[in-house]
């Protein structure tokens, strides 16, 4: 399965920086969406992004892949500061996936994979009014790739499908391989778990872990605190637009001031500890609060 | 029909019922040899007893299938074996004496307006009428019949063959006979019998199984829709006045084709669309050798033709660059500007203003026919036997052009830049963001829909013989956009329907022609309540107007798997 993402499938150097966020911030008029962010992701790990309703991680994640352009700060990918254009992005290497899932709708799970593929082909106007063998060739080399994509999801027996006729569990993993097929080093997926079940959840963790294995970076923004830690490599916490704590999953789950964002101040007589595992299970499933 | 009769009342008058509709079908059928009307005027002359007018014997088209239909599954229904199952017998035959009655009212109609009062229609008239209400009332207390099933009976391909052959050989015929109806009456009554029986074959499954044939058969379809296409003008014994109209419907249709891309591929209103038709046949008309044209450069048809293409696509790409940003309603104001500008641009470029170019608002007359390698196109040439005036030989040379049209279009749509449309149609913030150049894929349609208007500019220029500025008013770009919105957006055959009944109609309908506007306005009303997606649907496009109904979702896509229409996208599109 690795030689499903063509030529990112060796081993990676996990110390590599890939993505470079540095002092983003984001104002719509008076408001500061998103203030002072500087975050980096390394190519071949997981890192999670959480914070509660509202604090901007969507935001963060429109103005890393060019929806947004951020009032000030820098994004570098690869070293190479993004252009402000969300195809540019995907260019350089950079996919995404939707909160609200936004496939397109009466097209068949096989053209919404096929059509992630249009920035990596290049059959023009000529070649195809012509029918040009290089508008054969490729058609029928993306065609392949995308039915080894939606295998690669678990989606092979229902190419054919509309995506608007896919359960809800499908449509995610059919948006996360409409991504995968923009062939990038750093995959970003809104809240890939939301409005899952258990079982589709635990699919959803394997999946990304398989994503992993085949070299690439994920970027997640997820509720799910056990989907979350269990993971990610390293977590980042938002809260109102800026970075509270960021670090291991175990030292950031612990940190009571992530804690009190998510569920407000505890009983000052029942302290939590921030050094071990004792107080784990306390704030599990208190997602969205 | 359903819900005003119970269907305890249908199983109980099921005998009665049929025998009333036998008994109607039979009288509507007898009535065809017997005299319609007092006055020869009426109908082309609908006046003789044993003997039918031309137009009289297709009365026995509707009724003669309702009778078979009433008739064959009782008498013997085990012979048909696998094809019994497959028809819906009754409720053909409903549809069938719904359309007979609807079609014989239109003839009365006319019949009394043409002679001025009822009181000159003859026997025949009112036996027809007396039938065709005991048929339409008879069938409806027939039990309803299962949904037809006839597409899906495994027919032999040969069988598939002879089956769009004859079609295209009907349409031949039928068409040739339609456009020979001097009448109006004549002319709408024959449309009406046409509409019923299409009505019927639907129904039967027929218009189904024949979809599927072509779908199977793409090239046997487009090779004999071709065959039949030149051959029409051998149907015309050299008159004029029906090629003349026929080589309109076309020009027209190749500006509705071009549209098309623009409007049913991408999704982008375009208001100001006949500008670029314009810009082909104003620029066509410079370059020609007519006296009246303002520069001295006068190169050869074939390139007269690429420049024309490429002058409508500048324009497209000028228009387009600043606009394209915008979408929806800003777009199709800023574009129905742009039409006006180019219309009065036009007129003012006549020297006191600017330089002078087009005349002004005498535009560019006395364009010389076209000659290419000697065959004249202003000469009447016997071909078989057959004389083939001047406007046959442009209506051949548009067929040509229509034929680069669809070529074009399809291949485009079946390849990566088409999937791009459908995403930028669904989604284009979602398609920005997998990394398709929305921007660039909306300037290529406005310019190659553009170009394509050109070239059919640069012959409609030869064709009308003169071009002047008024041709070109947004009216025009109006009836392109209904012609694409009434057919089918995104659709080759809906297209080619839409244009044909926008610009036939007001010809053959010559009574109507000042109400055209009206009529036409009240069409696409009425369209847009009850079938928004046109007359010949685009799949994606009914889904996207019906985006609530689950159940058409899982029917459309059921046939997408069974046709493989959408699958094997190599095999999709002409190989030239």
């Amino acid at each position: 399965m690795t030689q499903v993402i063509s030529g990112s499938g060796h081993h990676v150097d996990a110390t590599t920086l890939l993505l470079e966020a540095s002092h983003v911030t984001m104002q719509f008029g008076g408001l500061t969406a998103v203030n002072d962010v500087s975050l980096n992701v390394h190519a071949g790990e997981i890192f999670g992004l959480i914070g509660p309703n509202g604090a901007g991680k969507t935001t963060f994640f429109n103005c890393l892949t060019g929806l947004y352009k951020p009032t000030s700060g820098e994004v570098r990918f690869a070293g190479e500061v993004l252009p402000p254009q969300p195809r540019l992005v995907v260019r350089a290497g950079m996919a995404r996936t939707f909160q609200n899932i936004r496939l397109f709708h009466n097209m068949t799970a096989l053209e919404n994979v096929m059509v992630g593929m249009y920035s990596r082909t290049k059959t023009n106007a000529i070649d195809a009014i012509l029918r040009l063998p290089r508008h054969r060739s490729e058609e029928l080399a993306s065609t392949e790739r995308a039915r080894e994509l939606l295998e690669f999801v678990g989606l092979s027996s229902a190419a054919d499908t509309l995506s608007r006729n896919l359960p809800y569990g499908d449509q995610r993993r059919l948006e996360i391989a409409r991504a995968l097929a923009t062939d990038p080093k750093l995959l970003l997926l809104d809240e890939p778990t939301a409005g899952m079940n258990p079982q589709e959840t635990r699919q959803a963790e394997e999946l990304i872990f398989r994503i992993r294995d085949l070299g690439l970076a994920v970027l997640v923004i997820e509720h799910d605190m056990r989907f979350i830690f269990n993971l990610c490599d390293r977590v980042a916490c938002l809260v109102r637009g800026a970075v509270l704590v960021e670090g291991q999953g175990d030292v950031v789950q612990n940190d009571p001031r992530v804690i009190e964002a998510y569920i407000g101040t505890p009983p000052s007589e029942e302290p939590i500890s921030d050094r071990g595992p004792a107080g784990t299970d306390q704030n599990e499933g208190s997602a969205d609060a | 029909m359903k819900a005003l009769i119970s269907d305890e009342t249908k199983v109980r008058f099921r005998l009665p019922a049929r025998v009333v509709s036998v008994v109607g079908a039979l009288a509507v059928i007898a009535s065809v040899f017997l005299p319609w009307a007092y006055g020869h005027e009426a109908l082309d002359d609908v006046t003789f007893t044993g003997a039918p007018s031309p137009l009289q014997s297709f009365f026995l088209l509707l009724p003669g299938l309702v009778l078979l239909l009433l008739v064959v599954p009782f008498l013997g229904k085990q012979r048909l074996g696998r094809f019994a199952k497959a028809i819906a017998w009754n409720t053909s035959a409903r549809t069938g004496s719904l359309a007979t009655l609807a079609t014989v009212v239109i003839a009365l109609a006319a019949i009394a307006i043409e002679l001025k009062g009822l009181i000159n229609i003859e026997i025949g008239g009112w036996v027809a009428f007396g039938g065709a209400l005991l048929a339409a009332v008879g069938t409806p207390l027939l039990p309803d019949s299962p949904e037809p099933t006839l597409d899906r009976v495994k027919t032999p391909k040969w069988a598939q063959i002879v089956g769009i052959v004859a079609m295209m050989a009907a349409v031949l015929f039928l068409a040739s006979f339609a456009l020979n109806q001097t009448d109006a009456g004549s002319f709408l009554t024959f449309g009406a019998l046409l509409v019923g029986v299409v009505l019927v074959l639907r129904q039967l499954g027929v218009l189904g199984w024949l979809s599927i044939a072509a779908a199977n058969n793409n090239r046997v379809l487009v090779l004999s829709a071709f065959v039949v296409a030149y051959a029409f003008p051998f149907t015309q014994n050299g008159s004029d006045a029906n090629m003349s109209i026929a080589s309109q419907v076309l020009i027209f249709a190749a500006a509705a084709l071009g549209l098309n891309i623009v409007v049913g591929l991408v999704g982008l209103l375009d208001l100001g669309y006949i500008a670029f038709l314009g810009a082909g046949a104003f620029t066509a008309a410079i370059l020609s050798e007519s006296a009246f044209s303002t520069v001295d450069f006068h190169p050869p048809f074939l390139v007269t033709v690429l420049i024309s293409g490429v002058v409508a696509s500048l324009l497209g790409l000028l228009i387009g660059a600043p606009t394209l940003r915008v979408s929806g309603d800003y777009l199709a104001i800023v574009t129905l500007a742009f039409g006006e500008i180019f219309r009065i641009t036009m007129n003012n470029l006549d020297g006191n203003d600017g330089p002078n170019l087009t005349n002004g608002s005498n535009g560019i007359s006395g364009i010389p026919d076209l000659n290419f390698l000697g065959f004249d196109f202003g000469q009447a040439h016997t071909i078989f036997g057959v004389e083939i005036g001047r406007f046959a030989n442009y209506y051949w040379l548009m067929l040509m052009v229509i034929a680069l049209i669809i070529v074009v279009f399809m291949n485009l749509n079946y390849s990566r830049i088409g999937r791009g449309w459908v995403a930028i149609r669904e989604d284009e913030l979602a398609a920005e963001a997998m990394g398709v150049n929305t921007f660039a894929l909306k300037l290529l349609a406005f310019a190659g829909g553009a170009f394509l208007a050109g070239v059919a500019g640069a012959v409609k220029a030869h064709h009308d013989v003169s071009v002047t500025p008024d041709q070109y008013v947004f009216l025009e770009s109006a009836f392109l956009l209904a012609a694409v919105v009434l057919g089918g957006m995104g659709t080759v055959m809906g297209v080619l329907i839409g244009a044909t009944i926008l610009k036939l109609l007001p010809e053959k309908l010559r009574f109507f022609s000042e109400y055209r506007l009206l009529l036409f306005g009240l069409l696409m009303i009425v369209m847009m309540q009850f079938r928004p997606e046109g007359i010949i649907a685009d799949e994606r496009r009914q889904l996207e107007f019906h985006g609530e109904d689950e159940q058409l979702a899982e029917e459309i896509e059921e046939e997408l798997i069974t046709h493989h229409t959408h699958l094997f996208p190599e095999r999709k599109g002409f190989v030239l």
